[in-house]
């Protein structure tokens, strides 16, 4: 299959899915917030999902981590399936990264500390090898400097920065990323991205749910449009964002496209 | 690979049954995981032992409107101790025949704050109505003009004696409050002191102490001959209590004004009194009206302090029918009833509170 | 202006003492007191001093206070805690509870406790037996004790001990958590040392188990250990009152952290029990501590409704001593300074944790 990236050079997609999704559904209540839902993601591939709020774009993602559960259907995170079972859900945890709309950064610790939670009391790792990791991840998001500080003191973008660096001092196989720039200052919506693509580069496993179509189009090897529960519509950037085949497709499109 | 992205097009399907309805719910709430299945079936068992029991003392084998000497015979609760005291309990030692009079005044007290509840009501027309009604219920209670008996003070009581307490203490406290609050940021060393050590040296004393201070030695600092009456010193004693409670919620709510409003006031050259009174502290007490509706709350418990003092609040006049020994014993029921009374106050006013702030947070 | 009035008060003050013959100063102190006092922590009798009187009561307040506060903080965490939990039943139970009990004076719960003890409970000849070893009568609670034996020391030695090793045992897991990352379960330990050297060392002194039983002599009980139904009363109504409003502190502050917060912590795949112990707890706490100290100094000066029952704390002392001697303005300005001293000292702590746990930010 052929792919589209202006980030990389041509490079074969594996054909090994590193999540796949069967006919999920969920309810709120009575409320069908996601309606039989298949979606397979390969290693290595990136997907931006966009759609009107309310759609269940960002309730998908979260149930890929277990922050929702789903009730129908079957969710597969690298081998393991997404089922009520506490141990399988904590390793899906460890190997599926997340970053936030707003965040979420502990404020009661410095930035290195809220890098090192996550490797010292779930990795196990020794103190001084997960403030190196911790380090060398700052020092990828470009905010080393910052280490000792604390996030009150921070600037959205960089706090944002620091919670991409802080769910890569996992090692996730997967990075899953919740409208990252929607709470930002326009003037720190392009450092954030920046992160994001060198991320990509590197060849991370991710799905974003964004408004940022100008990111989807140099960096997503599928864009998929999700309306009511439902994923309407997937394609290359390309063809998605020139030939939009369904009527919801073509309508919200003009809406933020203008 | 076609398809790696789509949906399924069922439209309509029902969730799983144990999600929704009534066993959803069920299981939802009261059994989900191990732990809060057994919390809720020892809850249960609990409430199975103290609850039925509960019923039969208080309305299966109660006894509702007799004398004090079949209630002893009696096994239930004795709930003609209330039935047949309750005018003292309710009004204290006022005289007999004219004890419509502080009924009216509550009634008029009680119409007042219902028409008050509503924010939409709060202009001059409002405080015009409270000052006028605040002296109607003086003059019914203390009578002397207008062709009403004379009643003497020190037969004011119960629910009255109360209610008056808590409505003139915060009434007269408010004022006081806000001035201490002003004083306490003013940049004039002396008061600012002065304001600083009363708000701490009130908040950090009992209020008994209080009582005991206006009872015992305000006498002392007046002239031989003068005397002020008892239910005046109390009075005293609550509004000093209450004002340094406000002059720190007011406090809060000063602290809260950005510069910003200052600075606007200055610039267009109103002076200190006139920025205080048109710009900051309508703003400022707004802010702050759920926790002076705490202090009024507040105010209204702490009345029944004045039992220690011997003054005959609605908790003194109950604890003279139980001294009664026709009546003696019965302390359960007489406690509860009273308690009821309370927390019906008690709670509409903090309920209303509650509806006040989310309607304030919502920005009107 | 000011001071004219002041001079005015004080002139007229002092007039009035005179021609009511009611000496000033603090020499009363001294004075022989001719009065007992119900219950004491130190040895009293009608011919000590007010000033050994007032002492008493002072410690009784203390005391009260202390035993207090520390029922109060479980009691408020339980049903705050309760008050939030996804089991229905248990959190409709809490909110009645916490609605119902703050909406009722506090005097007037002392009252209904007070009451329920002397009309309730039967005389000490009827007392009631729930537990063998443990009378409710009207005149109090009778508890069974063990009987003193010198092992006791040592055990209480050994809890120290205990003390002292879970707080090296803590020490040393962290820095070999550091080096090499590995758990050890301090708690389990550490609660492990503290039942288990007490036990280990009542074990070695005879495992002595003879116990002193309250016994009926006449009217009254002689022997174990015995609670007056004042103290009771004022406990419990102070104790179920304050955990209210603890109740809500707690809620509050476990409220102010974000869901954010949790679901982050989450999806770096931590458990549960570490959320709340790592993200939770410390920012909620932050929220909870100076509320919860307004409230402890609030059941301190509720205490002092002690009067109004019968139980000898500082207040019914210096009222009783007030009374006697005809000095108000000293025995009030006494309770004042004493009281004053309790809240002074919780502002101050309150300041300094403040300062301390203050989230840095620009």
């Amino acid at each position: 299959m052929d792919k589209e990236s202006s980030v990389t050079t041509e490079q074969k997609l594996s054909d090994e899915a590193i999540i796949e999704i069967i006919d999920m559904h969920k309810w709120f209540g009575d409320f069908h917030v996601l309606q039989g839902i298949n979606l397979t993601v390969h290693k290595q591939e990136r997907i931006v999902i966009c759609g009107p709020s309310g759609s269940g774009k960002s309730t998908l993602i979260r149930c890929i981590n277990r922050l929702e559960e789903h009730q129908r259907g079957r969710i597969i995170v690298d081998g393991i399936e997404l089922t009520n079972n506490i141990k399988n859900i904590e390793k899906i945890r460890a190997e599926v990264g997340m970053v936030f709309q707003h965040f979420n950064l502990f404020p009661h610790l410095s930035i290195l500390e809220n890098l090192t939670l996550g490797p010292i009391w779930v990795r196990k790792t020794p103190k001084k090898e997960a403030e190196e990791t911790a380090m060398y991840y700052l020092e990828k998001v470009h905010i080393a400097e910052q280490a000792k500080k604390y996030p009150g003191q921070l600037s959205g973008g960089q706090q944002q920065r620091v919670a991409i660096a802080r769910s890569l001092c996992m090692n996730p196989k997967v990075m899953l990323f919740d409208e990252p720039t929607s709470a930002l200052d326009p003037e720190m919506i392009k450092e954030v991205l920046d992160v994001m693509i060198e991320l990509a580069q590197e060849g991370m496993t991710m799905i974003v749910v964004s408004h940022e179509m100008g990111f989807a189009k140099s960096v997503a090897h599928r864009v998929l449009f999700m309306d009511f529960g439902q994923i309407v519509e997937g394609n290359t950037p390309r063809e998605f964002f020139e030939n939009p085949q369904h009527d919801r497709t073509k309508l919200f499109l003009s809406q933020i496209l203008h | 690979m076609t398809d790696i992205a789509h949906t399924s097009q069922k439209e309509g399907i029902k969730p799983p049954v144990v999600s929704v309805g009534v066993i959803g719910w069920i299981k939802a709430n009261l059994f989900n995981g191990w732990f809060n299945s057994v919390l809720t079936v020892v809850t249960l068992l609990f409430l199975w032992k103290t609850v039925p029991p509960f019923f039969l003392w208080a309305f299966m084998d109660s006894v509702w409107n007799t004398t004090g000497q079949v209630c002893r015979d009696a096994g239930g609760a004795c709930w003609s101790i209330i039935s047949s005291n309750l005018r003292f309990i309710l009004f204290g030692f006022y005289p007999y025949d004219l004890q419509w009079r502080p009924l009216l005044a509550m009634i008029i007290l009680f119409v007042l704050l219902y028409f008050s509840q509503n924010r939409k009501h709060w202009k001059k027309p409002l405080a015009y109505a409270w000052i006028a009604g605040l002296f109607i219920m003086g003059l019914l209670l203390r009578g002397g003009l207008f062709g009403l008996d004379p009643v003497e003070s020190t037969q004011w009581g119960g629910v009255p004696l109360t209610l008056l307490l808590s409505v003139f203490g915060l009434t007269a406290a408010y004022p006081l409050g806000v001035v201490l609050a002003l004083g306490r940021q003013s940049k004039m060393r002396a008061i600012k002191t002065l304001c600083i050590v009363y708000i701490e040296l009130i908040r950090g004393v009992p209020l008994i102490s209080l009582l005991f201070m206006s009872s015992i030695i305000f006498p002392l600092l007046l002239p031989e001959g003068v005397t002020i009456n008892k239910i005046l010193r109390a009075q005293m004693a609550i509004i000093l209590f209450t004002a340094a409670y406000i002059a720190e919620v007011v406090r809060g709510g000063l602290q809260g004004m950005s510069r910003g409003q200052y600075e606007a006031a200055e610039s267009i050259g109103l002076n200190y009194y006139q920025t205080m009174r048109l710009v900051i502290l309508p703003q400022a007490l707004k802010i702050v009206i759920p926790p002076t509706v705490s202090q009024l709350i507040s105010a209204f418990k702490d009345t029944s302090l004045v039992v220690i003092i011997a003054l005959y609040d609605l908790l003194k006049t109950t604890q003279t029918v139980l001294s009664n020994p026709e009546w003696m014993g019965f302390s359960r029921e007489a406690y509860v009833f009273v308690a009821i009374l309370y927390f019906l106050g008690c709670f509409s006013m903090s309920n209303y509170s509650r509806k006040l702030e989310k309607e304030l947070s919502r920005g009107d | 202006m000011v001071g004219l009035l002041g001079y005015y008060l004080v002139s007229n003050t002092l007039h009035n003492l005179e021609r009511q013959s009611i000496a000033t100063g603090f020499g009363f102190i001294h004075q022989e007191s001719s009065f007992e006092i119900g219950e004491s922590l130190i040895d009293y009798s009608a011919a000590s001093s007010y000033g050994r009187a007032l002492i008493v009561g002072a410690l009784n307040t203390l005391y009260v206070s202390f035993i207090g506060i520390v029922i109060t903080v479980i009691l408020g965490t339980v049903v705050g805690v309760a008050r939030l939990s996804t089991n229905w039943l248990v959190s409709r139970l809490a909110a009645i509870y916490i609605e119902v009990m703050q909406n009722i004076p506090v005097l007037l719960q002392l009252f209904f406790w007070y009451a329920i003890f002397y009309e309730t409970l039967p005389s000490p000849r009827q007392a009631l037996n729930p537990i063998t070893g443990v009378f409710l009568c009207n005149r109090g609670v009778a508890f069974t004790i063990p009987k003193a034996h010198p092992a006791h020391i040592y055990m209480a030695f050994a809890f120290l001990a205990g003390c002292i090793v879970v707080y090296l045992v803590r020490r040393w897991a962290k820095k070999r958590q550091e080096r090499t990352g590995k758990l050890f379960p301090v708690f389990r330990v550490s609660i492990g040392l503290l039942l288990g050297l007490p036990l280990l060392t009542w074990w070695m002194g005879g495992a002595p188990t003879e116990l002193n039983m309250p016994k009926l002599v006449g009217f009254n009980f002689i022997g174990g250990l015995t609670i007056s139904p004042e103290f009771i009363a004022l406990l419990l109504g102070l104790v179920l009152y304050t955990a209210a409003f603890v109740a809500e502190v707690v809620r509050a502050g476990i409220q102010s952290v974000s869901k954010g917060q949790t679901e982050a912590a989450m999806s770096l795949g931590l458990r549960p029990p570490m959320v709340l112990n790592l993200v939770i707890l410390p920012q909620a706490l932050r929220v909870i501590i100076p509320p919860l100290t307004s409230q402890m100094l609030n059941l301190t000066k509720n205490s002092s409704l002690a009067v109004a029952i019968g139980f000898p704390d500082f207040v019914s002392v210096a009222n009783t001593t007030i009374n006697q001697t005809g000095q108000a303005i000293e025995g009030v300005a006494l309770i004042m300074l004493v009281y004053l001293f309790f809240s002074l000292l919780t502002s101050a702590f309150m300041n300094w944790y403040n300062k301390k746990a203050a989230l840095v930010e620009r």
